[in-house]
């Protein structure tokens, strides 16, 4: 008999900004990866539903010129959709690894998502006396779903951006009062 | 509502300018078309960032016409198969300072007429990246006019209108995100 694990101890966790990361991976050229962020987001996670946002114009490449460009209506349309949300329920685990499902919004386009990512098997006390979760979560979207289809073709063939994106968040979680 | 049309040509008989006079003709009601003197470009320096702090009065200018616009119509010609300097030079000064510019989520479309028989295809397309590059939302996929020498088509101003509908559209005023 199989018996189902609690997703997460029970409370309301919240990522704490620093020590988390939201991010993505996108191919290019063809033959490397790209990373990016979001420096200003939020996560939250009650029970088996995780639900968090990220501003847009806070991307966060290496390139000043690129992280304005990824601002404009070619990629993310920070003016008409200043937010990107995410809701996952259903989040399941088998000792460390995760599965879920969840929607994800970008440019005012739900669609929804599969996950898989891994949570620490318990939560630490830190320094601070504070309760402290790591959970990891990943999942690939097609961007041209979402309306983020800027692309250019590559000399060799193909284009230079890949469709798919990895995004990815590592949350640190910290257990809120009350 | 005011759509600004800009011809990328200077001629006094350009083609371009005649074919957004025949949009300012074939405008939606509620729409006025108003035509952006080319001299205003003509008269820019060539971009020069040692020169944004203080930037000339022509640039000031046409900073202010293209960003008070509800939405632009740019018109371009085709010169050795891309984009006349004059105008790309005009994209230039408009698209500084990177996010605060006049052409920073301005609203455009991008039209062009040619003595050829592909309607300044290639100049549209590459103007259409330029201006996304520069921050501009663009709408629509170009409207190629070929051999505008031979006169414009019965089937030109419809074609105008559909562009100029599909323009002023995009351009409306979005609240919490979502179009009104």
């Amino acid at each position: 008999m199989s018996t189902i694990e609690t997703f997460a101890p029970v409370g309301n966790w919240a990522a704490d900004p620093v020590h988390s990361n939201v991010s993505f991976e996108v191919g290019y050229a063809g033959v490397n990866t790209f990373r990016g962020g979001f420096k200003a987001f939020t996560a939250s996670l009650t029970g088996d539903t995780l639900e968090g946002s990220a501003q847009v114009a806070s991307v966060d490449v290496k390139d000043e010129q690129l992280n304005g460009h990824l601002q404009t209506p070619d990629f993310f349309d920070a003016q008409r959709f200043p937010e990107i949300t995410f809701t996952a329920t259903e989040l399941t685990r088998e000792g460390q690894t995760v599965r879920g499902k969840g929607e994800l919004t970008i440019k005012g386009v739900t669609k929804p998502i599969e996950l898989t990512g891994t949570i620490a098997d318990a939560p630490s006390t830190d320094p601070f006396g504070r309760e402290r979760l790591g959970l990891r979560l990943e999942s690939s979207v097609d961007r041209t779903e979402y309306g983020v289809s800027w692309n250019a073709p590559n000399q060799s063939g193909g284009n230079y951006l890949a469709d798919d994106v990895k995004l990815i968040a590592e949350l640190a979680l910290v257990r809120q009062e009350g | 509502m005011k759509v600004l049309a800009v011809s990328g040509s200077l001629r006094a008989d350009s083609h371009n300018t005649r074919l957004l006079e025949e949009a300012a003709a074939a405008a939606p009601s509620g729409v006025e078309v108003e035509l952006f003197d080319p001299a205003q470009i003509a008269e820019l320096p060539l971009y020069d960032q040692d020169l944004e702090g203080d930037a000339p009065v022509s640039v000031e200018r046409l900073r202010e016409a293209w960003g008070e616009a509800d939405a632009i119509l740019f018109a371009t010609p085709e010169y050795n198969g891309s984009v006349p300097g004059g105008l790309k030079n005009a994209i230039d000064w408009a698209s500084r300072p990177k996010l605060e510019a006049a052409l920073t989520n301005q609203t455009v479309a991008v039209v062009g007429a040619s003595t050829g028989q592909f309607g300044a295809i290639w100049a549209q397309n590459d103007l259409r990246r330029i201006l996304g590059i520069a921050g501009a939302r663009v709408v629509g996929e170009g409207l190629p006019v070929a051999r505008a020498q031979e006169g414009f088509s019965e089937q030109l101003q419809p074609q105008l209108h559909e562009v100029l509908q599909l323009l002023v559209e995009a351009a409306q005023p979005v609240e919490d995100g979502v179009a009104a």
